[in-house]
């Protein structure tokens, strides 16, 4: 069993960590008419100041989380850009990894180190784009984030188990990532054309992608999850465990 | 040791397998190619070359030496405040 998981890895993980195929969802530099472009900063500013502002009030009790926050940045810098080839779809595409973050930090710091994971992208790797910054903050992140976080939530007050709720969480920020870029792409290159036909088709596209791979997501996130929840449970008893009791953010 | 050199050869013959495919960078295409900007260029919008372009020459590795430095710096501040925690007087 261990041999063959490790001859499995052995075969996958150069396919996925190929460079040739760095290539991914994010919006790329130009798409976006300016006007759009600079909407999605002024929506996602607010939850970006949230978040560091939660940042700093955390980090005044409790020393270790902003190396927490700097790890799971890390994390999610390397999910969000690791492609995945989906061979029913003859595609690739990446997992986003904000479903972890909102578990693991809550959705505020979330769209924190989001916004770290896809600066550098865009900077360094061609990935995304800076005037598409904020757009693409905005789908990853905030959307992202939330939808991860509020998975998590409610299936933990309906009495879900934590890795449950985690692979809900991994699944439905991703998915929901997607949905969001589909909307956002859509309000800006439609032109005369209607929203929601445009909006739909794009969300189709994604589909034969995205529906393994948000399923793929959720099985890393409940993976990640779980290993914390019996290794280091501390660390989730600060967010989004203790979120389900009503005490974290 | 002779399974673990087997499973780098297995590695290693693979990922070149994965990057040297002449079809590869058509087949395994990102969604970004796929659908974004297949669909942008449809509705006349195309996606333009990095607002900054650190693959010029050695300029992206002088912004991984840059990064490098000041992420280093960083991690260690924090590093020695996770262990030895802040002076009350800073």
């Amino acid at each position: 069993m261990k041999l063959s998981c490790t001859v499995l890895l052995s075969v996958i993980l150069p396919v996925v960590l190929s460079p040739s195929y760095s290539f991914a969802m994010h919006i790329s530099e130009g798409i976006l008419p300016f006007s759009w472009a600079l909407f999605w900063f002024i929506a996602s500013a607010p939850f970006l100041a949230w978040g560091l502002r939660t940042l700093t009030r955390r980090s005044a009790s409790d020393l270790s989380s902003k190396p927490l926050a700097g790890m799971v940045a890390a994390v999610v810098f390397i999910i969000s850009c690791m492609p995945v080839p989906v061979p029913t779809a003859g595609t690739c595409s990446h997992p986003c990894g904000t479903g972890l973050a909102a578990v693991v930090l809550g959705p505020t710091l979330g769209v924190v180190v989001a916004a770290v994971a896809l600066l550098i992208q865009a900077l360094f790797l061609s990935h995304g784009g800076l005037s598409t910054w904020g757009a693409n903050l905005f789908a990853m992140g905030v959307v992202g984030s939330f939808a991860g976080f509020f998975a998590f939530r409610t299936l933990r007050a309906c009495g879900a188990g934590p890795v449950v709720a985690a692979f809900a969480a991994g699944l439905l920020a991703d998915w929901a990532t997607y949905a969001a870029t589909a909307m956002i792409l859509a309000a800006g290159i439609r032109g005369t054309s209607p929203f929601w036909p445009l909006a739909g088709k794009i969300a189709l596209a994604f589909v034969p992608t995205q529906l393994p791979l948000g399923i793929i997501e959720g099985a890393i996130t409940a993976g990640m999850v779980s290993l914390l929840h019996k290794k280091r449970p501390d660390l989730l008893a600060r967010t989004a465990l203790a979120a389900t009791e009503g005490e974290g953010r | 040791m002779k399974r673990a050199t087997v499973l780098g050869a297995l590695f290693v013959l693979v990922l070149l397998c994965a990057a040297k495919s002449p079809c590869a960078a058509e087949k395994w295409q990102g969604i970004d190619e796929t659908v974004v900007q297949k669909i942008a260029k449809e509705h006349g919008r195309e996606a333009k070359g990095a607002l900054i372009n650190t693959g010029e020459g050695d300029l992206q590795l002088f912004a991984f030496l840059v990064a490098g430095a000041i992420g280093g710096f960083v991690a260690g501040y924090y590093w020695r405040v996770l262990l030895e925690g802040r002076k009350k007087g800073s």
